[in-house]
């Protein structure tokens, strides 16, 4: 209650239960907040019947009966302004509170939820990458505390996800994933991502190596990316509906940094995929598609379209010609990836040229294969894409872009069986991935001495390099493309297939 | 999308550790979960509370009305009056019990309160009677009620009433008798009986005339938040609150012209008897926990008791529904010759303290305290911190100086116990197991496991089919 003074100035007089602070503590408050500019009286004391009677001699007597176990808030102001400004002081000095620092081993936050509690004012997203039966709590912590959540971890039933979206939607926050292995937000890489120049475009992808392509292709073309905000791959399913993609759609339309935005997925439901197209066509930010399918163009035709309307040249992308083996006669297609975007990509580029494409994630359900992965191999007849950081490949080892142990193994089987083949492989650089792939690839590519094609995807600027990792697979006979879509062209070539 | 575009972001990361290091080697600001799997819990469970809409809010409305809840001293009063005790039933500590379940201290108790009411005449005699079940036994928790250690309390026995002049709620707690050879551990001789018959005839009366005549009710709450500035933590530390107090009682007692002699013999017992306070906090915890019952969606604690033989808790999720396990023996100090052999498995209404965020939870306020109870300065100020992780709130009424004033951990979530596996800190006497023994000791326990199992599995079918 606040009502206009009999004297000169406003004043407030209010009571409030619940809190209890001790005498010194208060007279701080009231000290501190009396110093202020345009304050000209404070008492911020339990209203004990000594502590009312001072506040009636200052003209600040609460209205209503007082009690002692009250708080009593009496300011006076010269107008009304200051004395807002004393009032929010008074709270929020109630409100501090010294952080326990009397103890030499303060204990460790075990949930989400406590570490966010820990830092109550820094804006702040969580990462989670627990087991996915045990993702939901980490990332319900996140949303209940206002902050936005990149779930890394894959194996969530797609009702927690819709669960977690929705209820991210009603705290106006953005859950990232899950099974989202690629981020950069304000320029800082989250999961697997890339060092990618800051620009213009911002990237939403249901596809984790999909985005790293696509922005790693804005950086080499001198665009650069606003931010990638992975969505996780079910996004666009008729399950989930695009919640994700729709909010971080808003919320890139919404950036100043970003002037167009690039949508990077496999093809979505179809009315999911208008839902989407919907909304874009009201944000004022243009959007455009880079969709995985037969029909549409691949994800560096994509990126040189987004490039057209920006009135970018589009640049030659970097290569590296090899000076590998010659395909034998009746070579055959063996493409070996970490990639699960990239692989999908590689079969959707090959397929038009080759016929079927074998593989365990394969673009038909009859064209699947099964790989074992106590003893990894590309050895199915005919044209085969095996991408190897398919779940049932992973389970019990890192991903094949930090650990490359299957990926080497079925390499060296595919040399040892004689099979006349060209190897197509991606490489996958940035943070979180391997901090050296040529370092064992090089010398296992020259060991296999087949003739072999490498999608390089990353920038200079990341911890391995580009130009780096190029030369070292280069100089092991590897012909290495920064597109994907390009090597898999070359490989064609070499196959004698091309269109 | 509030702030995740305005800049780059600080980051708190739960899980694999090289996306910790890749964001430290990009400069960005990251804390670490020290995660680990859930101690228990099904997970199916624990996401339908993880993702349960009404939890957020119903947790907040729980928590909310505990902080709210005052406490104030309004009456004094026999049991039989204000409990709804009728001549042959007795009230105990912690969930329900029968005589052939109780353990030695309860067994003690009970038999000494049928002889104090005159139904036996010796204690075979009241033996027979107990487990014939010619006395009826209930929680106190059933009747708004909170007794310390066996928690016995009988028809002709004074309770404190206190009411939440918030809420409206009541809540009672009969009289503390002091330390050693006492009912309440199991102990019954001729000294007990006389002191009961003491606090019956002569002390019950006049704090009843002198509670009555104070012109404003005590505010036990404003006690309690002063206490734990002056270094108590309100379950096994009560020295400040006690004195308190007696401040307040002493010039009413004396303005009643009673006799000189017994009033005399009341204050002294009251300045001499260092937890007499307790059966005032306890009460008061009481009246707040009471304050969030039956919030559907929570998954907050109102009740953690025991009964020497059982560990209970309740839910405002869940309402008057006990989860129950076998009470665990305390870890301590021991008085005299007695030893961990001696003491008896965990017992009382006092973990009301903890449920409401003192006592063991508030370990940290009082360090005069920690080497009584079996530990170290830093373990009490760990003990608190720890604490902080399973609570939903900080209560702002009950500050703690060494932490900076932070307020008390306040509000045990059973999601929380379930992530963390830390379990409830509880500070404790220790009653001897031999019915008639009395105290043993003092020291710390904890509740067992299988109440927040039963608590978390009860509440997560709650939220797949909410009422």
């Amino acid at each position: 209650m606040s009502a206009p003074a009999a004297g000169p100035g406003v004043r407030h007089v209010s009571l409030r239960g619940g809190v209890y602070a001790d005498s010194v503590r208060l007279m701080q408050v009231s000290r501190d907040v009396g110093a202020r500019d345009g304050v000209t009286a404070v008492l911020v004391a339990m209203a004990t019947p000594l502590n009312v009677d001072l506040a009636a001699g200052m003209g600040l007597a609460p209205d209503a009966d007082a009690s002692a176990e009250q708080l009593l808030i009496g300011i006076r102001a010269v107008d009304d302004d200051a004395l807002a400004a004393a009032v929010a002081a008074v709270d929020a000095a109630l409100a501090e509170r010294e952080r326990s620092r009397a103890t030499a081993d303060a204990q460790p936050a075990r949930t989400t939820g406590a570490a966010l509690d820990e830092a109550p004012d820094v804006p702040t997203l969580a990462i989670v990458s627990v087991p996915g039966q045990y993702a939901v709590l980490e990332a319900a912590d996140a949303i209940a505390a206002g902050r936005s959540v990149l779930v890394f971890s894959d194996g969530v039933p797609v009702e927690q996800e819709v669960a977690l979206k929705r209820a991210a939607r009603a705290a106006g926050v953005l859950v990232m994933g899950p099974d989202c292995g690629t981020a950069i937000v304000s320029g800082v890489a989250l999961g697997f991502a890339d060092v990618v120049r800051p620009g213009p475009v911002g990237v939403v992808a249901a596809s984790g190596t999909g985005a790293q392509q696509v922005s790693c292709l804005l950086d080499m073309a001198g665009v650069g990316v606003s931010h990638v905000l992975g969505v996780g791959g079910r996004d666009l399913s008729e399950a989930v509906g695009g919640l994700a993609t729709l909010d971080a759609l808003a919320a890139l339309d919404a950036d100043p940094a970003t002037e167009r935005v690039l949508v990077v997925s496999k093809p979505p439901a179809p009315a999911v995929a208008d839902a989407v197209a919907d909304a874009a066509s009201r944000l004022t930010t243009p959007v455009r598609s880079a969709v995985l399918s037969p029909e549409t163009p691949d994800l560096t035709a994509a990126v040189e379209a987004l490039l057209a309307d920006m009135g970018v040249p589009v640049p030659a992308w970097p290569l590296r010609e090899g000076n590998g083996a010659t395909p034998a006669a009746g070579a055959v297609l063996k493409g070996c990836y970490s990639g699960g975007t990239l692989a999908d990509e590689a079969m959707l580029v090959a397929a038009p040229a080759l016929g079927d494409v074998r593989s365990n994630t394969p673009l038909r359900p009859e064209l699947g294969i099964a790989v074992d992965p106590s003893a990894p191999d590309l050895s199915a007849p005919g044209h085969v894409v095996v991408d190897f950081g398919d779940d049932a490949l992973t389970v019990g080892r890192a991903h094949p872009m930090i650990d490359p142990t299957l990926r080497l193994e079925a390499i060296a089987r595919l040399a040892a069986s004689g099979e006349p083949a060209v190897l197509l492989l991606d490489v996958v650089l940035g943070y979180g991935a391997d901090p050296d792939p040529a370092a064992s690839l090089a010398p296992a590519l020259a060991a296999a001495g087949l003739p072999t094609v490498v999608a390089l995807v990353g920038t200079d600027a990341d911890p391995q390099g580009w130009s780096r990792q190029a030369d070292a697979l280069a100089a092991a006979g590897a012909a290495v493309f920064a597109s994907n879509a390009a090597a898999t062209r070359h490989a064609l070539d070499l196959l004698g297939a091309a269109r | 999308m509030r702030d995740l575009l305005s800049g780059p972001p600080a980051v708190v990361a739960a899980g694999v550790d090289v996306f910790s290091a890749a964001l430290r080697e990009q400069g960005t600001r990251v804390a670490d979960v020290d995660w680990r799997p859930p101690a228990f819990g099904d997970p199916g469970d624990l996401a339908a509370l993880a993702l349960d809409p009404r939890r957020a809010a119903a947790n907040r409305t729980a928590v909310e009305r505990v902080l709210a809840a005052g406490s104030q001293l309004v009456d004094v009063r026999p049991a039989r009056e204000v409990l709804g005790l009728d001549d042959r039933t007795l009230l105990h500590s912690g969930p329900p019990l029968t005589w052939a379940a109780a353990s030695g201290p309860m067994r003690g108790a009970l038999v000494g309160a049928c002889l104090f009411e005159g139904w036996a005449a010796d204690v075979e005699d009241a033996e027979r009677l107990l487990a014939s079940g010619g006395v009826a036994l209930d929680p106190c928790h059933h009747r708004s009620a909170v007794g310390p250690m066996a928690g016995v309390t009988s028809p002709s026995m004074w309770t404190w009433c206190l009411e939440d002049p918030v809420g409206g709620g009541r809540a009672y707690c009969n009289l503390n008798e002091g330390l050693g050879k006492v009912l309440r551990m199991g102990a019954f001789d001729e000294e007990v009986l006389t002191r009961l018959a003491w606090m019956r005839d002569v002390l019950g009366p006049l704090l009843a005339r002198a509670v009555r005549s104070m012109p404003e009710p005590l505010d036990v709450k404003a006690v309690l938040a002063q206490m734990l500035q002056m270094g108590d933590e309100g379950h096994n530390r009560n020295r400040a609150g006690s004195l308190m107090a007696l401040r307040d009682l002493a010039p009413a007692l004396v303005a009643l012209h009673a006799p000189g002699d017994d009033v005399a013999a009341a204050l002294r017992f009251i300045g001499g008897n260092e937890h007499f306070f307790l059966n005032l906090g306890m009460p008061t915890a009481k009246l707040a926990m009471d304050a969030a019952r039956d919030v559907p969606g929570s998954t907050m604690v109102t009740v953690m008791s025991r009964n020497g033989t059982e560990f209970g808790v309740q839910t405002a999720g869940t309402g008057d529904r006990w989860f129950t396990g076998p009470a665990q023996t305390p870890v301590g100090l021991f008085l005299g010759d007695y030893g961990p052999d001696d003491a008896n498995p965990d017992i009382g209404d006092s973990a009301i303290m903890e449920t409401y965020g003192v006592g063991g939870f508030s370990m940290a306020a009082a360090p005069a305290i920690v080497r009584f109870v079996g530990g170290t300065v830093p373990d009490a100020l760990a003990t608190t911190e720890r604490m902080y992780q399973l609570t939903l709130a900080e209560n702002p009424a009950m500050a703690i100086p060494v932490l900076g004033f932070r307020g008390a951990p306040t509000g045990i979530d059973v999601l929380s116990v379930a992530r963390t596996g830390w379990l409830p800190q509880i500070n404790t006497g220790m009653a001897g197991r031999v019915a008639g023994t009395g105290q043993v000791g003092a020291g710390l326990v904890q509740p067992p496991r299988e109440c927040f199992e039963q608590a978390l599995a009860a509440l997560a079918q709650e939220a797949r089919t909410p009422r």
